[in-house]
């Protein structure tokens, strides 16, 4: 059971990352990572949302098949989730002021995150149990914030470069990207020890 | 509305305002889904589908919705068309589903959907509304389909399957994540270039 939930852990986290290997969430990957400040709080807020969206998620799939509507599955997601990070929002904003500062704008923004949805559908379809959808998303929710914060780390440095016109802005992001990508597929063939 | 009127709003949605290459917008699709021409179609035509569809009940509803909860209604209408799509595809293309897989109920987080149903169904006629979701999917579409083929001929010297240069060996890492990320890195790059030469 252990060395099952390890195995989902690293697998999630850097050999199937998110961004590099699942073009899930490139958006605010995109978006959000012109510093590393800015890349930490997406990234953590991430985390929270992911997590508690999967616990949710998976509560509400049980409720769909039992009443026989799974096929109501997207519908049902993507509403719970939107209502799910508006209530996060409030309710941060009231009992912990000091982590609403940090992660209050990206909270709103995570709704448009499709990995939020992404990854709930496939928790869902990999049959996943409760505790290893949360271990799945919040080490898939890490592999983006080590993503982002990676690659806010390449733009910072990037802005003193002399970079093309034509290449400024998301065309050279992209293809930073692309490079980190092929980093990542080093991992591809490695095989955990159990 | 006359034939010149439909060609100018042809020409906004796939040259002037494209939404993958001017806007920028639905990165996630266009990075996935086109790792050959057919699928990278069939993710086109879908999109056209749901946002044709959702931009016309958006633009019926349009008076209708109070204006505090336009965004979550929007977010039903969209989710409903991209069920029916999703339950089409299953039933009728099994192969194109297992291609696609989750990025069809992604369709419903894709920007470009309910950008357009903010943007324009929610302030426009019924007429128009349908127009502009129908020029804005082909928009989506031809970029996705011109990703697609470059990295299909690149990966196998193939278009749509069928064999264009018989290359003995193939480029497997276009058809992988970084072939994506560098092929629309580049398009982009060559797109700026061309803008601003014309200007």
């Amino acid at each position: 059971m252990t060395s099952a939930l390890i195995s989902i852990l690293i697998t999630s986290a850097i050999f199937n990352n998110v961004i590099f290997a699942q073009f899930l969430g490139t958006c605010p990957f995109l978006g959000v990572s012109k510093s590393i400040e800015t890349a930490t709080g997406m990234g953590l807020a991430v985390i929270f949302v992911m997590v508690l969206a999967n616990i949710i998620t998976y509560y509400v799939q049980m409720l769909l098949v039992k009443f026989g509507v799974a096929y109501l599955q997207t519908l049902a997601f993507i509403l719970v989730i939107a209502a799910l990070v508006q209530m996060v929002e409030i309710m941060l904003k009231k009992l912990s002021p000091g982590l609403y500062k940090a992660l209050g704008i990206y909270l709103p923004l995570i709704t448009t995150n499709c990995a939020v949805l992404g990854i709930a559908l496939l928790a869902i379809k990999k049959n996943y149990g409760l505790v290893e959808s949360v271990v799945y998303s919040f080490a898939t929710a890490a592999g983006f914030t080590l993503a982002i914060i990676l690659f806010a780390g390449v733009r910072e440095q990037m802005r003193f470069s002399k970079i093309p016109d034509a290449m400024d802005g998301f065309p050279i992001a992209l293809i930073t990207t692309g490079i980190m990508a092929l980093a990542f597929m080093g991992f591809a063939g490695f095989k955990l020890p159990f | 509305m006359g034939l010149d009127n439909l060609k100018k709003e042809l020409y906004r949605g796939v040259v002037t305002e494209n939404p993958t290459f001017r806007i920028v917008l639905g990165m996630c699709p266009t990075l996935a889904t086109t790792t050959s021409v057919q699928n990278a179609l069939g993710m086109g035509i879908s999109v056209i589908a749901v946002l044709t569809c959702s931009n016309i009940a958006i633009s019926m509803l349009r008076n209708v919705i109070p204006n505090k909860v336009r965004i979550p209604a929007f977010v039903v209408v969209i989710a409903t068309f991209v069920t029916v799509v999703d339950l089409l595809i299953a039933a009728f293309i099994p192969p194109l589903y297992e291609a696609l897989g989750i990025f069809i109920p992604l369709i419903v987080v894709n920007c470009i959907i309910l950008g357009r149903a903010e943007a324009y169904a929610a302030k426009n006629e019924v007429l128009p509304s349908a127009i502009d979701g129908l020029v804005m999917g082909i928009g989506f579409t031809c970029s996705l389909a011109l990703i697609g083929s470059i990295r299909e001929f690149l990966s196998a010297g193939t278009l749509l399957g069928y064999t264009v240069v018989p290359f003995t060996h193939k480029f497997i890492l276009m058809t992988l994540a970084p072939g994506a990320f560098i092929t629309l890195g580049l398009t982009l790059a060559l797109i700026n270039f061309l803008q601003s030469k014309e200007n």
